[in-house]
């Protein structure tokens, strides 16, 4: 288990330094001055050295690119442009209400779409099984910030049943300002993951162990909870670990429609104020988050399967 | 369900080519009398907040979606399955340095990809095709390189070597013509996936700018006037799911008579 961790985390620092890089780049491809562009045409000589001199800027490209290297390895981003905090500070204020919906939507997502596969599957070919064809083909085509869009103009301003906006504050008030924006992602996440347990689950009930067992008279639930789903589900832990990443961009859209905070809304809200140390920031998270869900799926395998981690 | 797809893309496509014959309005032509209009006989979607309407935005944005939809992934396919039998034909540190960039891109979401370019370029159709295309071509490349490494060892390929023909003709005339099938599978997978990311950016402000339309900042626009009409809302979405469904469709119908052996 310790070397696999060790090795994924190995594996993870060409793709980080990547995207680190990248990030240094594209903001030093900006055209024009970025202290001019921070200060205003207006600023004074000696306002704009300062400001170079405050942030680096006046350095040669090589040392600046190793400054930037340090302060992302050590998560110091320094203070944001536009606001009176530190990086840190925003990105602390901010991540728990991602991991918040990440989490939530993961959950409703495996809740719904396993049993919907398992169903799908024993009853193949039957009504159940075209209705969870038809719920994950649709669930492929809407755009989860079109679904969330639609949960809030018809729940949340409609209806009156949930919050318009905000994150909320306590648990209660947390939980009913995350269910609207936790829906829209699961359910896109089920519509995903209900087929590929449905196939996978299929695959494995051909094989010879499956009628060896219902052949020694276990009883059919057994066969299936017991003896195959164990055996279905690493493709299905893939495919939840791939729906997290890849519904990286709706669950940003999604934080947006509920103007909930979140790293999403934060790097959006940057973007738009060019607050360049908040944008490397919010990028660099994004992309830890990225190797993180990565290296878990690989930790979930090995517990599922132990031949995983022996090879 | 096949036929039917084909039937309502190629109603799309014929929408989005002819989109100035089509839309009733223009789709940029502003009225402050008629904002935020219903559903009427004039207006058949309605108006926005800025009083433009809504079909002839929506007809509008079919073309950006389209386009940028179909462009990125050929794109893509065509520089992806290049590498891809560059490096699998030839092997050697060529393969090893495009397999590193490979798995690279392939581990790096889009999202910050278009993060990233909307930040150091601005936002458009131009840096879209740049981010979905860079997103896209590892994934061709992998397929075109497992497929050509499958043939490299074949016995018409060798004989192809023993006969004195030169690396470009071996990989044009004698390689291409069995890989593509697999690349043309997958390119009409992407093309849903295309529209779907444009839509996504676009939604964010990463992609089309306003004031011109796209199935995406239709959207937005909707909700930045949350009062006003949710009709640009439902449309948009509506467009943006049929085609992804039809595109989805087709793709599954390509794959299973091209590729029987994955058949669900």
């Amino acid at each position: 288990m310790g070397r696999t961790i060790a090795a994924r985390i190995l594996d993870a620092i060409p793709t980080l330094w990547l995207v680190l890089t990248l990030v240094f780049v594209a903001m030093r491809m900006l055209p024009g001055d970025p202290a001019i562009a921070i200060l205003g045409e207006k600023a004074s000589l000696e306002q704009l050295n300062a400001f170079r001199e405050r942030m680096g800027l006046n350095l040669p490209l090589w040392l600046q690119y190793l400054h930037f290297l340090r302060d992302a390895v050590t998560l110091n981003f320094g203070k944001s442009f536009q606001s009176s905090f530190t990086v840190s500070e925003l990105v602390r204020l901010n991540l728990p209400y991602t991991i918040q919906l990440t989490l939530a939507s993961t959950v409703i997502g495996t809740v719904i779409s396993i049993p919907l596969g398992v169903m799908a599957a024993v009853r193949r070919d039957t009504m159940a099984d075209d209705l969870s064809r038809v719920f994950s083909l649709v669930g492929y085509a809407v755009p989860d910030f079109f679904l969330a869009a639609i949960l809030l103009v018809v729940f949340a301003l409609d209806l009156g049943w949930f919050p318009i906006n905000g994150g909320g504050e306590g648990f209660v008030d947390t939980l009913w300002h995350l269910a609207l924006p936790a829906i829209a992602l699961g359910l896109i996440k089920a519509a995903f993951v209900s087929r590929l347990t449905r196939s996978s689950l299929l695959e494995v009930l051909g094989f010879d162990y499956v009628r060896t067992a219902r052949a020694k008279g276990a009883e059919e639930p057994r066969v299936i909870y017991r003896h195959a789903l164990r055996n279905a589900l690493l493709p299905v832990v893939t495919g939840l670990g791939l729906s997290i990443l890849s519904t990286l961009s709706g669950s940003v859209a999604v934080e947006l429609i509920f103007g909930r905070p979140g790293v999403g809304s934060m790097l959006i809200g940057a973007i738009e104020a060019r607050d360049y140390p908040v944008i490397e920031a919010g990028v660099v998270v994004f992309a830890i988050f990225v190797v993180l869900v990565n290296l878990a799926m690989d930790l979930i395998y090995t517990a599922i399967d132990p031949r995983v981690g022996a090879a | 369900m096949t036929l039917a797809s084909l039937v309502v893309l190629a109603a799309i496509v014929l929408i989005a080519v002819f989109a100035e014959q089509v839309a009733p309005y223009n789709p940029l032509a502003q009225s402050i009398l008629s904002v935020n209009q219903l559903p009427s006989a004039k207006h058949w979607l309605g108006t926005d907040q800025l009083g433009r309407d809504v079909l002839s935005r929506i007809i509008h944005g079919a073309r950006t979606s389209l386009l940028l939809g179909i462009s990125a992934p050929v794109l893509a396919a065509v520089i992806g399955t290049f590498l891809g039998l560059v490096g699998g034909y030839f092997g050697g540190w060529a393969d090893r340095i495009i397999g590193r960039i490979t798995d690279l891109l392939l581990a790096f979401p889009v999202l910050l990809l278009g993060i990233i370019v909307a930040a150091a370029l601005s936002s458009g159709f131009w840096s879209m095709l740049m981010v979905l295309t860079i997103a896209f071509a590892p994934r061709f490349a992998r397929i075109a390189r497992a497929s050509t490494l499958a043939l490299r060892q074949a016995p018409f390929v060798e004989a192809a070597i023993a006969a004195g023909l030169g690396h470009g003709v071996i990989l044009y005339r004698h390689i291409l013509p069995n890989i593509i099938g697999p690349v043309v599978v997958v390119l009409t997978l992407w093309i849903a996936t295309a529209i779907r990311l444009e839509a996504t950016l676009s939604f964010l402000g990463l992609g089309t700018r306003p004031p011109f339309a796209s199935w995406g900042n239709i959207i937005r626009d909707g909700l930045n006037a949350m009062f006003g009409s949710p009709w640009p809302i439902i449309a948009a979405g509506l467009a943006i799911s049929i085609t992804v469904l039809a595109l989805n469709m087709i793709g599954d119908a390509v794959r299973d008579v091209l590729d029987p052996e994955t058949r669900t």
